[in-house]
């Protein structure tokens, strides 16, 4: 029998290859959505650390490109005592800040984790020193610890305790400079331990104190034994942004002493900003806050690995 | 109502695009020529009004420009010069403090005409202002002014310690400062990480001991017996005899307290004169008297090589990245036209010194005799560096803050040698060994 070739309407049948549909494919879709993503990273996070590596292997200043000069900026850096300087203030200040924030954020947070009267009023308020722009603030504390006005002495005198004129010298003395500006640090962080941890506080089911107070638990037993060690993940990830943070903080310093007396309170922050940008030196500014990087990461990373550890257990 | 659609879309847009993109704008988009000029935050307020409201609309009408007049902190300058040549975009002229221009030379145009005109004007540039501005004859810089460091000082409280004019040695400073100290009025002297006074007080301070950071070829020289006496010296003045907080001081702070009557004396511009001046009837003395009669205004004291100056100069410079560079050069050559420069420098009152040897005996000085001694600063400030170059090096020391924080941190309790030591690794690796 003849094979007769089976009459095909036109345009209702599809025959041949299938149509180049690319984003049916998980992984291509996938890829897709996240460029965006990968875009702004590249923009925002890749690009200007790159750009801080190559200056920072340079000898470029303002207005000059500069040669490849290998380790030569981080080798001035190491003979640098102002470095030195830096690299202490910015580990005191980070500790000190630090330890300080923790206590007192959780002290904060465990008052404000009970009944009383005005409670999310309070909360609320409690976060002003996180809301108002640092500058600002800065400037505020700036005035309080004004060697000639300032009204911290003036209290300090009303209350009997300094004689007059003889005020404490707060941002004229370096040690006093160092303490001036980490009261103003603590005094801005805490809030953000205090909400953070009272969030973790509230995940925490009042059973578990409850239950150790049957059994005969005094306060002090129940938060060490029960509240503390439940909270750890939490303050672990609080204290980890802390020291972020904490560790690269300019505005504080730039307003209230521009590193000064003689350097005293200088961070790796504002010592890259008076070297690359005051100075025009952009190498070794970059150098300088690229010095920052490996001890950061350092921190970062025995911190996470802590926190792993801990959520693990 | 019109449906957008691809089509038209291209087609509107695309329009628009074209037009942009021709070189040859149509003729309803051509404004102007702006240029965009910035300015520290003037410590006399009515100069910055004077030049926003008379001295650049004049200018727009007379050349046909806009002008955009921006100001900020006198410290913040820098920053905005750094980020204006790394970006390539920015103000077409920018003011700078001191030495700054060298700087930036690089990357500044040659404005050697404009200061030529402003010279056959107005007679020779002081030694300062030319060595800050220029090098080798070629200007990076216009100076504008001087602003002049003097003590201001209180004729009344030195009169309760038996004086009639301010001390004219360091040893009798010291001595003054002592007893004032001791009735609860210090001398107060800025030396924080700030441009103007710290600098003002610090280098010259140096000199008139002997010391300097450099010798006159440019080689490091700070390492003096000289210079740790100095430090040494410094140290126990600042115990005796100055108000403490003075480490802590920006170029306003000094200014402040003095108007508070908290100090006996300062080195600071004319401003906090002017400022008494302006406002008698707010500033008093103790006993109810306007504070500005209780002014005047002196030299630093001369230590045993002499008496020493180093005053604030404040040029001009107009960046290669500026698009407007004629038109920016026919700004600055406007200000500084003696007929438009003449009011500024009156609103002034003296605050600003013309940076030009001209100026000498015009009436800002002769009609009030507590401004006179500003008239002469020109003739007596030397600049950053001294005795060498004020290059780029010098500059670089001068942003540090090294001379000034040697001092500091001496005073905060490192021994002399040791301060003095460590300015040196300093000033080595800038200067090279």
């Amino acid at each position: 029998m003849a094979t007769a070739a089976i009459p095909v309407p036109e345009g209702t049948i599809i025959v041949g290859k299938p149509k180049w549909r690319p984003l049916e494919g998980e992984g291509n879709l996938a890829m897709l959505l996240l460029l965006p993503t990968v875009a702004l990273l590249m923009m925002f996070i890749a690009y200007p650390f790159v750009r801080g590596i190559l200056l920072a292997v340079t000898n470029s200043k303002v207005g000059q490109m500069g040669e490849f000069v290998g380790f030569e900026n981080f080798a001035r850096l190491l003979k640098d005592p102002i470095f030195h300087a830096v690299v202490y203030n910015t580990f005191l200040y980070t500790f000190v800040t630090t330890i300080f924030k923790l206590i007192l954020g959780l002290w904060l947070a465990l008052l404000l984790n009970r009944d009383f009267k005005f409670k999310a009023f309070t909360r609320a308020f409690i976060l002003l020193p996180f809301i108002v722009p640092t500058v600002l603030a800065c400037f505020a504390w700036k005035w309080m610890f004004d060697p000639t006005f300032s009204v911290l002495n003036w209290m300090l005198f009303k209350l009997g305790i300094v004689a007059a004129g003889a005020g404490v010298n707060w941002l004229g003395d370096g040690d006093m400079a160092m303490l001036s500006i980490m009261i103003v640090n603590i005094w801005r962080g805490v809030p953000f331990f205090a909400i953070s941890l009272m969030a973790g506080l509230q995940t925490i089911s009042p059973d578990l104190g409850e239950a150790a107070a049957i059994d005969g638990a005094k306060p002090w037993q129940r938060f060490w034994y029960i509240t503390w060690p439940l909270l750890m993940p939490v303050t672990m990830v609080v204290m980890l942004f802390s020291v972020i943070q904490t560790f690269s903080d300019f505005q504080i310093v730039y307003v209230m002493t521009g590193g000064g007396p003689a350097n005293a309170t200088h961070l790796f922050a504002t010592y890259a900003y008076q070297l690359g940008v005051g100075t025009g030196l952009l190498s070794q500014g970059a150098a300088v806050s690229l010095a920052m990087f490996p001890l950061l990461f350092g921190i970062v990373i025995f911190q996470l690995m802590y926190i792993r550890r801990v959520e693990t257990r | 109502m019109t449906k957008i659609n691809r089509r038209n879309f291209l087609k509107t847009t695309g329009g628009a695009a074209a037009v942009l993109a021709s070189a040859k704008m149509p003729a309803i988009a051509q404004a102007p020529t702006e240029v965009h000029i910035l300015r520290w935050n003037d410590f006399v307020p009515a100069c910055d009004t004077y030049l926003r409201t008379k001295l650049f609309p004049d200018a727009e009408k007379a050349l046909g420009i806009k002008v955009k007049f921006e100001t900020v902190n006198a410290n913040d300058l820098q920053a905005r010069i750094t980020s204006g040549i790394q970006a390539g975009a920015g103000p077409d002229v920018i003011m700078l403090n001191n030495n700054h221009p060298h700087l930036y030379k690089s990357s500044l145009v040659d404005v050697s005409d404009v200061a030529a005109d402003v010279a056959k004007d107005q007679g020779e540039w002081y030694k300062a202002a030319l060595a800050n501005a220029s090098s080798g004859g070629k200007f990076f810089g216009v100076p504008m002014n001087y602003v002049g460091g003097l003590n201001a000082w209180r004729v009344s409280m030195f009169k309760d310690i038996g004086l009639t004019e301010f001390p004219k040695t360091w040893d009798a400073y010291r001595d003054a400062g002592k007893k004032l100290k001791a009735k609860g009025f210090p001398i107060g002297q800025s030396l924080g990480q700030s441009f103007g006074d710290p600098v003002g007080f610090a280098y010259p301070y140096l000199w008139s001991m002997g010391g300097a950071e450099v010798d006159d070829k440019g080689k490091v020289a700070i390492n003096s017996k000289e210079t740790v006496e100095a430090v040494k010296y410094m140290t126990a003045l600042w115990k005796d005899s100055m108000d403490e907080g003075g480490l802590a001081w920006d170029d306003s702070s000094n200014n402040r307290a003095f108007l508070a009557g908290t100090i006996c004396a300062t080195l600071n511009g004319a401003s906090i004169y002017i400022e008494a001046l302006r406002k008698p009837d707010q500033y008093k003395t103790a006993d109810g008297k306007p504070l500005k009669d209780d002014i005047l205004h002196a030299f630093l004291p001369a230590g045993p090589k002499g008496v020493f100056g180093l005053h604030l100069v404040q040029s001009h410079v107009i960046p290669t990245y500026s698009k407007n560079q004629k038109a920016a050069k026919d700004l600055l050559r406007f200000m500084q036209t003696k007929a438009n420069y003449e009011p500024w420098f009156e609103t002034g009152q003296g605050f600003y010194t013309p940076p030009t040897s001209g100026w000498e005996s015009h009436k800002v000085w002769t009609s009030n005799p507590v401004m006179a001694p500003f008239a002469l600063i020109g003739k007596s400030g030397l600049a950053p560096g001294y005795p060498g170059e004020p290059n780029a090096q010098a500059a670089e020391v001068l942003s540090k803050y090294l001379i000034g924080n040697m001092f500091a941190a001496a005073i905060k309790g490192q021994s002399a040698e040791d301060a003095v030591k460590a300015c040196e690794g300093q000033l080595k690796s800038i200067y090279g060994a």
